[in-house]
């Protein structure tokens, strides 16, 4: 196996009594993708959100590449560069152009050439098919647009780890397969993702690792998502596996 | 109603205007200052002063500028601080203006969504660069109907400032139907001077609302 990047070890969150993510451990290879699933509510966006600090949290540690990733750590800027974001409903910069919202950061933050972050943000528009939107303002897209930008947005930093929260979960049915091409595409060059989804065929197409998350506990965690899908260990596993499943009386 | 008297006190009202415009703006700019300053203090939840902001919207909004502008102009020199009347007239309009824009930026705050804070903080900006180009712009947009009317407040408001023997509109009026008794002319000619300070802001409002609408809703 391939480097470690991110290591999370016992990672415990409250929000006042309530245990939201209960002694969790992980560790993510370079290169690895990696699906969370589970039902709503069992703590699959805050375990996202913890991991860029975006959460503050009651116990445990987050170690990027053996360094802390701390909410009130002074380079906690510089941390979250390193991991890239992309939300379930897009949050684009809605008073900013598409081309804007993708340079804000890389000019403002890594104080890169405009010139360069234009030319960079329109490559990478051209990858996702939107290299003619970089003018339109984010009220002239469609969700799935939208969505794409928002990935390109968070690449366009360079993280060496991306977080994908539910990103397809606010779409239209046929916007959704745009956004997942994408990131399918990411995961064949070989970026390392965290991906919560509820895309069940996706996840299966593009996990190196899957993990079951309920109730703030890792039930489950398969190497093999063929068969976790397939024949999941655990009776909860396969009990929320089956919701996903249709059958003829 | 006589208007040769009307026509000859005409370059009286019109230093007047200026000068009330003038005190009018500078106040107006500054207030806008101490509102983005104050509202950042409370959006960043500062310890102290966030409390010395509440504190100081509550008195501001809840007295009148009769009273705050006798405190500056009147009390002030009493231990000490003595400030022209111009001065007094501007800072007066600052300190209650900035407590209205400070409360129109916060409830235009409060309409961006928090996950916009999150989006821009994911992207490695650090809390003062998220405030500056996400939350802030965003801000101002969305309280541009309470702006316009706190301009709009703001600049009648000036009226009071001839208690502090300002030459602004109100004082000459009053001045010259003192001296003259032509009071239907003065007060006629005032109304027009008001309308003619107040009006186009009215207008130039309703533009940019309308504008600003288009630009959020696209349609």
């Amino acid at each position: 196996m391939s480097e470690t990047l991110l290591t999370i070890n016992n990672l415990h969150k409250t929000f006042g009594e309530k245990v939201v993510l209960d002694d969790i451990s992980l560790e993510v290879h370079k290169g690895e993708v990696i699906v969370v699933i589970g039902p709503s509510g069992c703590g699959k966006s805050t375990f996202l959100r913890c991991i860029n600090a975006l959460e503050d949290i009651q116990g445990g540690e987050v170690l990027l590449d053996g360094e802390k990733v701390r909410k009130d750590a002074k380079n906690i800027s510089q941390m979250r560069q390193r991991i890239g974001m992309v939300f379930q409903s897009y949050d684009l910069f809605p008073h900013k152009t598409v081309l804007q919202n993708i340079t804000l950061a890389p000019i403002k933050v890594q104080k890169r050439d405009k010139k360069d972050a234009e030319k960079e943000a329109l490559e990478l528009l051209k990858k996702v098919g939107l290299e003619d939107r970089g003018n339109d303002y984010p009220r002239q897209l469609s969700g799935g647009q939208k969505q794409r930008v928002a990935i390109v947005r968070a690449l366009c930093m360079h993280p060496e780890i991306l977080l994908l929260d539910e990103i397809t979960a606010a779409l239209d049915p046929e916007m959704v397969r745009e956004v997942l091409d994408v990131v399918l595409n990411l995961a064949k060059q070989g970026s390392t993702m965290l991906i919560v989804t509820h895309e069940m065929a996706f996840a299966r197409a593009i996990a190196d690792r899957v993990i079951f998350l309920e109730n703030g506990v890792i039930v489950e965690e398969s190497a093999n998502p063929e068969e976790f899908f397939e024949k999941p260990e655990t009776e909860r596993a396969a009990k929320f596996l089956k919701t996903f499943e249709f059958e003829r009386e | 109603m006589d208007f040769g008297v009307m026509q000859s006190y005409l370059p009286l009202f019109v230093d007047a205007l200026w000068l009330t415009m003038r005190i009018g703006w500078e106040g107006i700019v500054l207030a806008i200052l101490i509102g983005l300053l104050c509202v950042i203090i409370i959006h960043l939840r500062i310890p102290v002063l966030r409390h010395i902001v509440t504190i100081y919207i509550e008195v501001f909004r809840n007295t009148p500028l009769l009273i705050q502008l006798f405190f500056i102009y009147f009390a002030l020199p009493k231990i000490g601080i003595r400030l022209s009347p111009e001065f007094c007239g501007v800072l007066g309009l600052a300190l209650l203006g900035g407590a209205y824009m400070t409360e129109s930026f916060r409830s235009g705050l409060d309409n961006i969504a928090a996950i916009q804070t999150d989006s821009a903080l994911s992207l490695g900006m650090t809390r003062w660069q998220t405030i500056i180009h996400v939350i802030l712009p965003q801000a101002v947009r969305s309280s541009i109907p309470g702006l316009m009317a706190n301009l709009i407040f703001l600049l009648k408001e000036t009226s009071v400032f001839s208690t502090i023997s300002l030459m602004d509109l109100m004082f000459t009026a009053k001045d010259l139907i003192g001296m003259y008794a032509k009071t239907i002319e003065c007060l006629t000619l005032l109304v027009i001077f008001y309308l003619i300070m107040l009006l186009p802001v009215s207008l130039i409002g309703r533009v940019v609302e309308r504008r600003m609408r288009y630009a959020e809703f696209g349609d």
